[in-house]
């Protein structure tokens, strides 16, 4: 694949975006299958818990799909990730199935964490996704933890560090990187900055102006991408997983994105204007935008684009269709998995 | 003396409690994560921010170590504030300024110092956030000499122990069930205090106590009047303060009705009503009992996202009711 990779991109233009130059067409059509199934997925959790079907709370990450996806498509599928509280697209993004993952929203057994973790904890160990978070910068340590692991079993892992700005201001994020930086451990710290915290700006919780300043505290590369343009968070990724595998140490990478959607379910939206969501969802929508670049580069055009969105509408009717007719856990089972089962 | 009284939720007679305070002395500020324009995660801050402003109704990022560190300071300093955990769970990333030093700061300087702060702490399960923002800790905190752990289970107690709160000088934390933020009742205008360390007799009866904590207070009120249709008359006693526990109203209780359950939502184990029980056997109202003191607390299990489960691993009504027959009916 990357010699394959190399010989294209001498045949190329200079200006050809980076993810053209380095993915298949086959590659780049699976990328924006994912884009859609990361966004369905989203919104069949969104319809499903208007409906009552699933309860708590959720956080949607519509309109960050480029992110996750750019940020995990250099890994190699035993790399591992950790995630947040907005997971989903990271967890569909490293490989996961969105039948068992709305199974877990539902709350059933077929579920990736049998139904006890619910959305804020969707994980998919299978695939190399050590979890998301209900804890604010719970995982960037966790991922630092990995990344010592896979260098004292010399396996040649990297650990993809997902956490938001507002993680940021967090001592555990400070902690982390000085770490990671010090032992030279290989993991990507990938911030991505949708702008706030909740409610809380960067502007107001934040006192430097890019996320990625931090890192030269941490005598680490800061990198700043477009989280909304596929090709540029996939470079700046793979250049900081390459760096990684090669015992350089840490990166952070700071993609800046946007989310449409509130908070969580409760959110009101206070703190931020309409013209503000408007202008991200139909300027800067990230699906649209690839999609764009797909036709100008000759990878698909409408067709084949309405095929991708058809595929994927079935996929997740589907998927629906499948929790639905899971089973719910058996109260009887409520302390299971509490500690580790113990061969009698 | 204004003593009109209205109905108002748990979480809006907080607000108004805060607001009072706020109004009433240039020392107080609140501080917390998204509690100035969002109105804080539970509403609970509301629109104090318009009316106060934000130099004292002050989000902050999120940071809760050094949030609630910063806290501990200003007290230390003159100030009063009154900290917001956004879900208790959070109380675990600030640990060493609570009980480190919080806690122990008057007593490691001899008394040179006092430390006025209040912490808020949205609690408990029922909200299928699943385990990390779901448990009740409360007694981790009652285990610390040095605090003070409240948890008001009525609108009217959630007001007036705030308020005492607020005048102790002393760091009180403040143990909110989310799921009383809409529990409506009767709530004074104006400034009022219930006293800390003080419980409350929330029923009268004879054949049973029980002690109970926070929402479990309100779930053992139904169980009562389930158990009256049995002809089994049960005691309530609020706990409110779990540090320092009332210990007169609990022994007074016990030696009337000679039995007691103890009910609480946090993990059984190690928890409140191991103290409670410890404390009754340990007192002249053990002579008195005619049943095995019991407990019913919430599993030895992380609260879990589904429904069905998250509800069975902490008690629920039946519950109650099944432990008081068992209590009664098990030695006639
Ligand atoms: C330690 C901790 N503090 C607070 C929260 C509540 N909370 C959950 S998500 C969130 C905002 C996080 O912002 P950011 O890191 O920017 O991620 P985003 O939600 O924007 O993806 C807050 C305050 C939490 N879950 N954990
Ligand atoms: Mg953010």
């Amino acid at each position: 694949m990357k010699n394959e990779s190399k010989s294209k991109a001498k045949s190329e233009p200079a200006n050809v975006p980076f993810a053209f130059r380095a993915y298949s067409p086959e590659q780049l059509r699976d990328v924006l299958r994912k884009m859609y199934l990361i966004r369905r997925f989203e919104e069949g959790a969104e319809d499903s818990y208007t409906r009552g079907l699933i309860h708590g709370t959720m956080h949607l990450s519509i309109g960050q799909e480029a992110s996750a996806l750019g940020i995990c498509m250099p890994l190699k599928s035993d790399d591992q990730i950790t995630s947040t509280h907005r997971g989903h697209g990271h967890c569909i993004a490293k490989g996961a199935q969105v039948d068992r993952m709305f199974a877990e929203f539902f709350g059933k057994t077929t579920g990736y964490c049998k139904g006890r973790g619910g959305s804020m904890h969707i994980a998919d160990v299978s695939q190399g996704n050590l979890g998301a978070n209900g804890i604010v910068a719970g995982g960037i340590p966790i991922a630092v933890g990995a990344a010592l692991s896979a260098k004292m079993q010399k396996n040649g892992k990297v650990v993809i560090c997902f956490f938001g700005d507002g993680a940021n201001n967090e001592g555990a994020f400070h902690e982390s990187l000085n770490m990671a930086s010090i032992w030279k451990l290989p993991v990507v710290f990938v911030c991505e900055n949708n702008g706030y915290g909740m409610s809380t700006s960067t502007a107001r919780s934040t006192a430097v102006a890019n996320i990625a300043d931090r890192a030269a505290g941490y005598s680490m590369p800061g990198v700043i991408v477009d989280g909304n343009n596929f090709s540029a968070v996939a470079e700046a990724s793979s250049a900081a997983i390459e760096r990684a595998r090669r015992g350089e140490g840490p990166t952070l990478i700071e993609s800046k994105t946007y989310r449409h959607r509130g908070h969580s379910k409760s959110d009101r939206n206070r703190y931020r204007t309409k013209e503000e969501i408007d202008e991200w969802k139909e300027l800067r929508d990230p699906i649209a935008l690839f999609e764009s670049e797909l036709r100008q580069f000759g990878i698909l055009n409408d067709a084949g684009i309405e095929e991708v969105r058809a595929s994927v509408e079935k996929e997740i009717a589907d998927a629906i269709q499948f929790a639905k007719d899971s089973p719910m856990p058996n109260t009887g089972a409520a302390l299971d998995y509490v500690y580790t089962e113990l061969p009698q | 003396m204004n003593s009109a009284v209205r109905e108002l939720t748990y979480s809006q007679a907080i607000q108004e409690a805060m607001a009072i305070a706020l109004e009433s002395d240039p020392r107080v500020f609140l501080m917390g994560e998204d509690i100035g324009v969002y109105g804080g995660a539970f509403q609970v801050t509301g629109d104090l921010v318009e009316r106060f402003g934000s130099d004292r109704v002050i989000d902050m990022p999120i940071s809760e170590l050094g949030g609630a560190g910063l806290a501990v300071g200003a007290a230390m300093t003159g100030m009063r504030p009154i900290f917001e955990f956004q879900f208790s769970d959070f109380a675990t990333l600030a640990m060493e300024q609570i009980v480190n030093q919080a806690a122990k700061m008057r007593f490691m300087l001899g008394g040179e110092v006092s430390v006025p702060l209040v912490m808020r702490f949205p609690a408990g399960s029922g909200t299928g956030a699943a385990a990390q923002h779901s448990q009740s800790l409360e007694a981790w905190l009652a285990h610390v000499p040095g605090l003070k752990v409240i948890q008001p289970a009525t609108p009217h107690d959630a007001k007036g122990l705030l308020l005492a709160a607020v005048q102790d000088p002393d760091p009180v934390m403040i143990f909110e069930h989310k799921l009383l933020y809409k529990v409506k009742g009767p709530v004074p205008e104006g400034h009022y205090t219930v006293p800390i360390g003080k419980a409350e007799i929330r029923r009268m009866g004879r054949d049973a106590t029980i002690v109970a904590t926070s929402i479990m207070v309100q779930k053992s009120l139904k169980a009562a009047e389930i158990l009256q249709t049995e002809g089994i008359d049960v005691e309530i006693v609020d706990l409110r303060t779990i540090r320092p526990i009332d210990r007169e109203t609990v022994i007074n209780s016990v030696k009337k009705t000679t039995r007691l359950l103890c009910v609480y939502e946090a993990v059984k184990t190690l928890g409140i009503g191991a103290e409670i029980s410890a404390m009754v056997a340990e007192s002249e109202a053990f002579d008195y009992l005619d049943a095995p003191i019991m407990r019913l607390g919430g599993a030895d299990s992380p609260i879990p996202y589904n429904p069905e489960l998250e509800k069975s691993v902490v008690p629920q009504v039946p519950d109650i009711v099944a432990g008081i027959r068992n209590l009664v009916q098990g030695r006639r």
